[in-house]
């Protein structure tokens, strides 16, 4: 971030789970982080190392904080203690839009789409800070006004595609049905040439064979743009298959953090989800 | 022929109304707020100009561009020291504070240019058309103005599809927070649509002074109102929405004042406003949101 006067913070890289990121500068790096609402503790000494190209997952029960956190570590929220860094920068502070800029993105767990906007136009909204043309070049509509126009069409429809949605860009984004609209904001999020992507419930209200689908979309994202994934997740089956480690919070506490094989089989978690056995 | 004339005049008061209602629509849309000041702009803007032309004796076109950017940065400055430390607040805030800039422009008009009402030269160098003989008058003032009208929808529609930062401001407008999670600064689009709006807000002012030749610290106060209905009327947040409430609006009350009575002819216009809304509460071209239950 040249325009932003930080110091990169190089991060230990332990805790790195893919061997491919081994030895590389983690994009997200959270450390101690808490939040207080009034005297309501949401989230409590949360960390959390990803690397480059890994993708994990979040999970939990209903309501033990895993969307507070996505807004913590998206700038929404400030936190009340400890730090967030995304790429080795610290985002204590920062507008959101600036924390969008540091290469960190997200989708929503209710659809956040612009519904007036074409499927199209909600991309190249994404695609903002990339579009490089003056306010007078477009007003004037110069040539450099219809070049970064067709770079940006080029652009935003070859993402599209790579999501399967390049027959709905000239749709509104409010008329599609659920599940595309659901891919249309990861595509949306890409758009903003992130290095890390936070997906809060990809497949909510996808039925089984979308679900699937999305499982192969999200590891071909990973693999094109070599990004991080970071995903909350109510289904299982897809939290297991596609994540290489998973972290479960409840009650804004991290619980247990593994791999899907050690996180199926500990006690904690399974007592998080399913109760404390009676024993009377 | 009569009518026909009251009808011509009737749109052209009607296209300034819309051109200041476009502003009120913008900043609603875009900031969610409701900029009861934007009418005194249209005041700075026309004193602007007349100071330009008279005092400087600079040429009438020279003048506006004047008034323009006077009142670009003027709605910018507004912006940042009045309003953008209140984001977030309760939107009653805003607005009170919004009629407290209303007052501050217009006292501060006062102070600079006295309570005395100036006589505003037209700006307009086009000679009156006769037609159909001589019993319809159709004033440069009326051809300027509605042309002016139509070419700022026209342009403000291009702007907020086809560009970039027209783009922003429709995300903006209508999610703010995924807007910003898009890397969009919201303060820069919220300055952005204030110039925009003032800058606007300039060209009405000298339009309307051009037409209605007085011109007082309180001239801008009344078509504000109006068109602030104006852009109720029609839908507001919409652009088309706030052309066509302004010239309704305009024709209404020319029609009003020469068939009903002068007095009550804003009482007409406000009675028109309140049957519309019982009927259509989103406005003639608003868009019906449904609140889910």
């Amino acid at each position: 971030m040249a325009d932003y006067p930080r110091k990169v913070i190089q991060v230990p890289t332990y805790n790195l789970f893919r061997e491919q990121d081994a030895g590389k500068q983690p994009v997200l790096d959270v450390r101690n982080l808490g939040i207080d609402f009034g005297g309501l503790t949401a989230v409590d000494s949360f960390n959390i190392t990803l690397g480059p190209t890994e993708i994990s997952g979040l999970i939990g029960p209903n309501g033990a904080g895993k969307t507070t956190i996505f807004n913590l570590l998206t700038g929404v929220y400030q936190p009340t203690r400890g730090s967030v860094l995304v790429n080795g920068i610290d985002i204590k502070g920062m507008p959101v839009h600036k924390v969008n800029k540091l290469g960190i993105a997200r989708t929503f767990q209710n659809i956040r789409l612009f519904s007036e906007m074409t499927a199209l136009d909600n991309v190249k909204v994404g695609m903002h800070n990339e579009i490089r043309c003056s306010f007078l070049a477009s007003l004037l509509r110069l040539p450099s006004y219809y070049r970064a126009e067709a770079a940006a069409n080029m652009k935003a429809m070859e993402l599209l595609d790579f999501m399967g949605l390049a027959d709905v860009a000239d749709q509104k984004a409010g008329s599609l049905p659920y599940g595309v609209q659901r891919r249309l904001e990861i595509v949306r999020a890409l758009a903003t040439n992130p290095s890390v992507i936070l997906l809060d419930e990809p497949a909510a209200g996808m039925n089984p064979s979308e679900t699937t689908e999305l499982m192969h979309q999200i590891r071909r994202i990973r693999d094109t743009f070599h990004i991080a994934i970071f995903l909350i997740e109510h289904d299982m089956n897809l939290v297991m298959n596609v994540c290489e480690a998973i972290a479960v919070v409840n009650y804004g506490k991290i619980i247990a953090k593994g791999t899907p094989e050690e996180i199926r089989s500990n006690p904690a978690v399974i007592e998080a989800y399913l109760g404390k056995e009676d024993n009377d | 022929m009569q009518i026909l004339q009251y009808l011509i005049n009737g749109i052209s008061i009607g296209a300034v109304y819309a051109i200041i209602a476009l502003g009120y629509t913008m900043v609603y849309g875009i900031a969610k707020m409701l900029n009861f000041a934007h009418g005194d702009i249209i005041m700075v803007g026309a004193y602007i100009s007349f100071c330009v032309t008279n005092y400087l004796g600079l040429p009438a076109f020279v003048s506006v561009i004047a008034a323009m950017a006077v009142c670009t940065l003027l709605g910018i400055l507004i912006e940042k020291l009045a309003y953008m430390p209140l984001r977030g607040t309760p939107s009653l805030a805003v607005l009170i504070t919004a009629i407290g800039v209303s007052y501050f422009l217009q006292n501060g008009a006062q102070l600079i240019w006295g309570s005395a009402p100036k006589n505003f030269a037209s700006i307009v160098p086009l000679k009156p058309v006769f037609l159909a003989g001589g019993e319809l008058v159709i004033t440069g003032e009326v051809i300027v103005t509605i042309l002016a009208s139509v070419l700022i929808m026209v342009g403000l529609t291009l702007f907020t599809t086809k560009t970039k930062i027209g783009k922003a401001m429709r995300a903006v407008s209508e999610d703010r927070a995924a807007a910003q999670l898009m890397g969009i600064s919201v303060n820069n689009t919220i300055s952005m649509t204030f110039a925009i709006g003032s800058a606007l807000a300039a060209i009405a002012g000298v339009l309307l002074c051009s037409t209605v030749p007085t011109l007082q610290p309180t001239t801008g106060a009344m078509p504000g109102i109006r068109a602030f209905t104006a852009a109720v009327f029609g839908g507001i947040g919409s652009i088309p929405g706030a052309m066509l409430g302004g010239i309704l609006l305009g024709i209404i009350e020319t029609f009003s004042k020469a068939f009903i009575s002068t007095q009550f002819s804003d009482a007409i216009v406000f009675s028109v406003l309140i049957i519309i809304l019982l009927v259509k509460p989103a406005g003639l071209l608003g868009k019906q949101i449904q609140e889910k239950v």
